[in-house]
């Protein structure tokens, strides 16, 4: 709430004056029923007075439409303004995210908040604006005008609008529960869809496609049967509402009827009062509709801030340096690292030291740190506690910027961007020339089926780059690492889609362009790994062995039972 | 022009659909009639009312009493009737939603993996879930704002009639410009907000593709740029947004104003008339509620019209997809199979321009293990989707135990074989469901030695509610090896007699494989299997090993003789084990 009364307050001008002008409107509107009942009663007067009065209400029309089609542009101005800010904060926020984060919200999530719930929620400022005052104060105010024209009259509309709202507010107290739970209904059809369409080969290997369109139907049906609820519930306010406006309607003719026998009221003074009764009835039908917008609304926003509550992970280092001595390329000491600062450490007591154009190896199981471990030297994230030094120099003190222009990696998941190949790749360096991006393909395997693509480097990747294969994305994702000439190169498990053919080929050429490159190889494969300087074996988080592929297989039992598992006990010679 | 005619084609589709429920939406019909009819009628009785309280002393209040019954009794027939109108519309709009979904979802079942695998997921879903819904909501519309709109129009004018045909004919002259008015608004908001809808499509894909690529953003510090391409789609947004919402807006003031100029126009004539005595002070606050009532619907109408739109291009989308034809199966069933395999002579592609799979020919005794191997992309995984009849082959025929498979149902032909593949989709339910998917009547002890056999019973004690821990969507909180142990139970508890392994165990830790390992080639002795697989320890023991690349089996035979063959194996064997050298 407290963000949304920001995001007004940039557009404070015409958050302000978008109801006062509906206000205006209203007041005009107000009139109407006055100056007819003023015709009626006085229509004796002769057609130049009917003419004026007729002119009058021509006129109260008029100004009505240029004040509602003022306030109207400027509540869409405040509402579109609002949406627009809060979706770039809302997006800056998203890329600070940690990774963690994100899994547990979970991408459709965070897109889902960033669309359709700020859009509710502009539509929500919207109809806030426009209606919010007018509502209540057309209410009001034909209270008051009923007031003006006969006070006994008007105690009717004070008791009519109090059980007016009591119904209203009973009703979508009754309701709003049922449609927040019906919304968890259609989430679970939704769900239950999209499960079937990513398994489907697997409901299918196992002949289950029966009980799949049984197990829909259900939930289709349970749907079903929340909506009727709710449905027949709503039903009620149109009803209702119809009812006590008419009851009113006929005790206002009735008290009508006795104040015109005793000649307080006149005839004209009564149709006013009974339009004034329509009044509120249009206006309720509205400010009931305005409540469901407004809550749904309200929903959304607390759907978006909770994604706002998420506290994006402490980014190190401001202050920037480019010093650079005789201390290794990375050096860790004693590091730890736990994700949210406490429970389970990812990472616990690893130590180790590269130097330029030294290639370390770093081997694990799944969930063993490795991608953790990696994580810490661009200092996405800070060590809990230890020491992350490049070129001798604590990641969190670096620029991150200066940090990061360094460091090429290439992560495990292959992303790449809709574009051309050219523009993905010139992500690693904004000032690469053509030649320097052939170079860094053909390094990286990918110069021959970037040459047969039509446009080789102009070639455009669809989102995702969903155009192409799994081990054309990883190749071109190394491509991109390389353009940036890192002087520290991370794969992380970055050629698990290569065959080990083109694997091989890949450390080859990696190797002969990487002199003054410190490299640091990820991998589940020891064929990966072997060749590397030093090997760390990763073991739930700590380190199992740290030695050349000789030393780990003399005197490391877990390195040894991998290499007989990958390589076959012969291999080992 | 073919356009209009397939619109009509369309529009009679939904009325098909729609007229399933013929009593209900008679029923529908009558009430909103019945109820229209008398809301009507109160404001007559509210003039009739207003005529007998002339001035002072001139009140007859018997009759008033009796006029004011008469609307009470208006009042509550009408408010049961639109309730009843309420009722059944949600109704029938409720139960057409589910049925069309649930049509939507039994057709997917049916249609080839070809036409699922060409559409996103996404894209699918929208035409279960919200297309299925905006349908349901034109229904809706239709019913409870539609035809009592249009109801109301005609009953307005002839009440309007009854009281003054002079003043009707003014109002009636003055429709049309309202109407016109209505309209250009309406069109200029339907060009807004495809425009809106247009540009916030954009920003969604931006969203999706950058948010999906974070870590590679911030590895590469484009968080700068990133945001700024946004803010640019941003703002192009914010434009097309205002003037959408404005000129949307614009509908009730406009209309509003028309209603007040008409409204101006009677009160002026009706005075002038009063007067001169055509019409009483009654029938004038009647004829004022009426021009009221008569200008509402035409608000309500042009809303309605632009939700229809929507719901229509719904629809389209909807029978676009239920009109792909579903497979055919043949009602012959394949017997329990002894697992022999035959290749003959076959070809295939997923797409006709680029040939995938040609010449394939191969004989597979019932036991033997087949290892596949080659290149990325050389077509492994198209053999198995073959082999389950996925996809069916272009050209030649694959025979199990002699019989051809299309000739028999795909659920007998799908029975014999056990699948597992490297991307571990689970049910959310429970885990004892997941293990027991292929065979959901498995007893406790049958369901308990699979997951053992997989290695899974260990962690699955572990969880906090073991057999009973609910899995949320995609195998929640499991990591992706616990996951393919999972799946590993799951076929492990049906045994068919072939066995499918597509890079079953590539997520699980080198460990847990070994032991893995031996419950494999405990599970496949005397099965045929099929594993495609990078590592070599499961390739070397296979019975034949077959090499291909570019869609051809180059290479078959066992890892000695392959070996010696000098080929292609041999250079994917000897880059596994490229020495320190090599490098």
């Amino acid at each position: 709430m407290k963000r949304l009364l920001r995001y007004l307050r940039q557009s404070l001008i015409q958050t302000i004056l978008a109801p006062l002008f509906k206000m205006l409107e209203a007041v005009f509107e107000l009139f109407v029923p006055l100056v007819v009942a003023d015709m009626i009663d006085n229509s004796h007067l002769g057609t130049q007075y009917l003419l004026t009065r007729g002119g009058l209400l021509l006129a109260l029309g008029v100004i009505g439409l240029a004040s509602a089609v003022t306030a109207q542009y400027f509540a869409a101005r405040a509402a579109a303004r609002t949406g627009t800010l809060m979706r770039s904060d809302l997006f800056r926020h998203c890329t600070a995210l940690s990774y963690t984060q994100m899994d547990q919200t979970g991408i459709s999530t965070l897109i889902q908040r960033m669309t359709g719930d700020i859009n509710q929620v502009q539509t929500g400022v919207n109809m806030f604006l426009r209606l919010f005052l007018r509502s209540p104060f057309v209410v009001a105010g034909a209270m008051v005008m009923a007031f003006t024209v006969n006070a006994k009259a008007a105690l009717i509309f004070v008791a009519v609008i109090a059980v007016l709202f009591a119904v209203v507010g009973l009703l979508t107290k009754l309701t709003m529960p049922l449609y927040k739970h019906n919304q968890s209904r259609l989430d679970a059809v939704l769900r239950a869809g999209r499960e079937h369409l990513t398994g489907v080969r697997v409901v299918r290997a196992f002949a289950r496609e029966e009980e799949e369109r049984h197990s829909f139907a259900q939930k289709g049906e349970v749907l079903f049967a929340g909506q009727r609820k709710a449905g027949h519930l709503s039903a009620l306010l149109g009803p209702l509402t119809y009812v006590i406006i008419n009851l009113a309607t006929v005790a206002v003719l009735q008290v009508g009827a006795v104040q015109i026998d005793t000649g307080i009221l006149t005839m004209g003074e009564v149709i006013a009062l009974v339009n004034y009764m329509s009044q509120i009835l249009i206006e309720l039908v509205k400010f009931s509709n305005l409540i469901i917008t407004l809550s749904r609304g309200m929903a959304s926003l607390s759907r978006v801030n909770d994604i706002f509550a998420l506290e994006p992970p402490q980014t190190a280092g401001q202050s920037a340096s480019t010093a650079s001595c005789d201390a290794p390329a990375v050096e860790l000491r004693n590091v730890s690292f736990s994700y949210h600062g406490e429970g389970k450490e990812a990472l616990r007591d690893v130590s180790f030291s590269l130097g330029r154009g030294q290639t370390l190896g770093v081997i694990g199981a799944t969930g063993s740190g490795k991608t953790t471990l990696i994580q810490l030297i661009p200092a996405f994230y800070p060590a809990s506690s230890g020491q992350v030094l490049i070129d001798g120099i604590r990641a969190e003190e670096w620029d991150s910027t200066a940090l990061h222009q360094k460091i090429g990696i290439v992560p495990q998941k292959a992303q790449l961007f809709s574009g051309s190949i050219r523009s993905n790749l010139l992500w690693g360096d904004e000032t690469a020339d053509d030649a320097a991006l052939w170079q860094a393909l053909e390094t990286a395997q990918a110069a021959d089926f970037v040459h047969r693509k039509d446009g080789g480097l102009d070639h455009e990747l669809e989102a995702d780059g969903a155009n192409l294969s799994g081990g054309q994305k990883q190749r071109l994702c190394i491509a991109r690492a390389l353009v940036r000439n890192p002087e520290i190169l991370i794969l992380d498990d970055a050629a698990c889609a290569l065959d080990y053919a083109t694997d091989a080929k890949l450390r080859k050429a990696l190797k002969g362009c990487t002199q003054q490159t410190a490299v640091i190889l990820v991998s589940q494969r020891i064929a990966t790994v072997r060749g590397a300087d030093q090997i760390l074996l990763l073991e739930d988080g700590e380190v199992a062995g740290l030695g050349t592929h000789e030393q780990l297989l003399q005197n490391n039992e877990a390195y040894r039972e991998l290499c007989v598992l990958q390589l076959g006990e012969e291999a080992l010679g | 022009m073919k356009r209009n005619s397939s619109q009509k084609g369309l529009i009679a589709r939904i009325l098909r659909l729609v007229l399933r429920q013929k009593g209900l939406i008679a029923a529908s019909l009558l009430f909103s009639l019945g109820y229209v009819v008398l809301t009507l009628a109160v404001p007559v009785l509210t003039g009739n009312a207003i005529d007998r309280m002339i001035g002072a002393g001139q009140v007859d209040f018997a009759q008033i009493g009796k006029v004011l019954l008469q609307i009470l009794l208006c009042v509550g027939a009408a408010a049961l009737l639109q309730w009843g109108m309420n009722a059944v519309n949600n109704r029938i709009s409720f139960a057409a939603v589910r049925d069309l979904r649930r049509a939507v979802f039994d057709h997917v079942t049916r249609l080839e993996l070809r036409v699922l695998d060409a559409h996103p997921t996404g894209e699918l879903l929208s035409r279960i879930v919200t297309d299925a819904e905006q349908l349901s909501d034109g229904l809706n519309m239709t019913l409870s704002q539609l035809f009592p709109g249009v109801v109301t129009l005609i009953a307005s004018l002839v009440f309007m009639l009854t009281i003054s045909p002079a003043i009707t004919a003014v109002v009636f002259v003055l429709t049309p410009l309202s109407l016109l008015l209505a309209r250009f608004v309406a069109s200029r908001t339907f060009k807004m907000f495809s425009r809106q809808s247009e540009v916030r499509g954009q920003l969604t894909a931006y969203t999706n593709e950058m948010l999906s690529g974070l870590y590679t953003v911030k590895a590469f510090d484009r968080e700068q740029q990133t945001a700024a391409r946004f803010d640019e789609i941003n703002r192009e947004l914010e434009g097309v947004s205002l003037r959408a919402t404005f000129f949307s807006s614009l509908t009730n003031p406009t209309t509003r104003f028309m209603y007040a100029v008409i409204y101006a126009v009677v009160a002026v004539i009706g005075c002038f008339s009063a007067v001169a005595g055509g019409i009483t002070v009654g029938g004038l606050s009647a004829f004022l509620s009426y021009t009221n009532q008569y200008t509402k619907p035409f608000n309500e109408i042009t809303a309605v019209i632009t939700e229809l739109q929507n719901a229509f291009a719904s629809a389209a989308r909807i029978f676009d997809l239920l009109d792909t034809p579903a497979i055919q199966e043949p009602t012959a069933q394949l017997p329990e199979a002894r697992g022999a395999v035959e290749f003959e002579n076959v070809a295939f592609s997923y797409h006709p321009e680029k040939p995938l799979l040609r010449d394939i020919d191969l004989k597979i005794q019932p036991g033997q293990r087949i290892a596949i191997v080659g290149p990325t992309g050389c077509g492994k995984t198209t053999l198995i989707n073959l082999l389950m009849r996925f996809y069916d082959v272009d050209n030649g025929v694959i025979r199990v135990d002699g019989t051809d498979i299309r000739t028999v149902s795909r659920e007998s032909l799908r029975r014999s074989f056990g699948m597992v593949l490297q991307d571990t989709w689970l049910r959310s339910g429970t885990i004892r469901e997941n293990i027991a998917y292929g065979k959901p009547d498995a007893t406790e002890q049958e369901i308990v030695a699979a997951a053992k056999a997989a290695h899974a019973h260990s962690f699955i004690r572990r969880l906090p509610d073991g057999y009973d821990t609910v899995l949320g969507e995609d195998g929640g909180s499991l990591s992706q090896g616990q996951k393919q142990l999972l799946c590993i139970a799951r076929v492990m508890l049906c045994l068919p007699p072939i066995l499918l392994l597509d890079e079953a165990t590539s997520s699980i830790d080198a460990m847990t494989e070994l032991r893995i390992q031996k419950a494999f080639d405990e599970m496949m002795r005397s099965r045929t299997s099929f594993v495609v697989a990078h590592r070599l320890s499961t390739i070397r023991n296979a019975d034949v090993i077959l090499v291909m690349q570019d869609g051809r089996i180059v290479e078959q035979g066992n890892h000695d003789t392959l070996l010696a063959q000098n080929g292609l194996y041999r250079e994917l064997y000897q880059s596994q084990f490229a020495t320190q050298e090599e490098l």
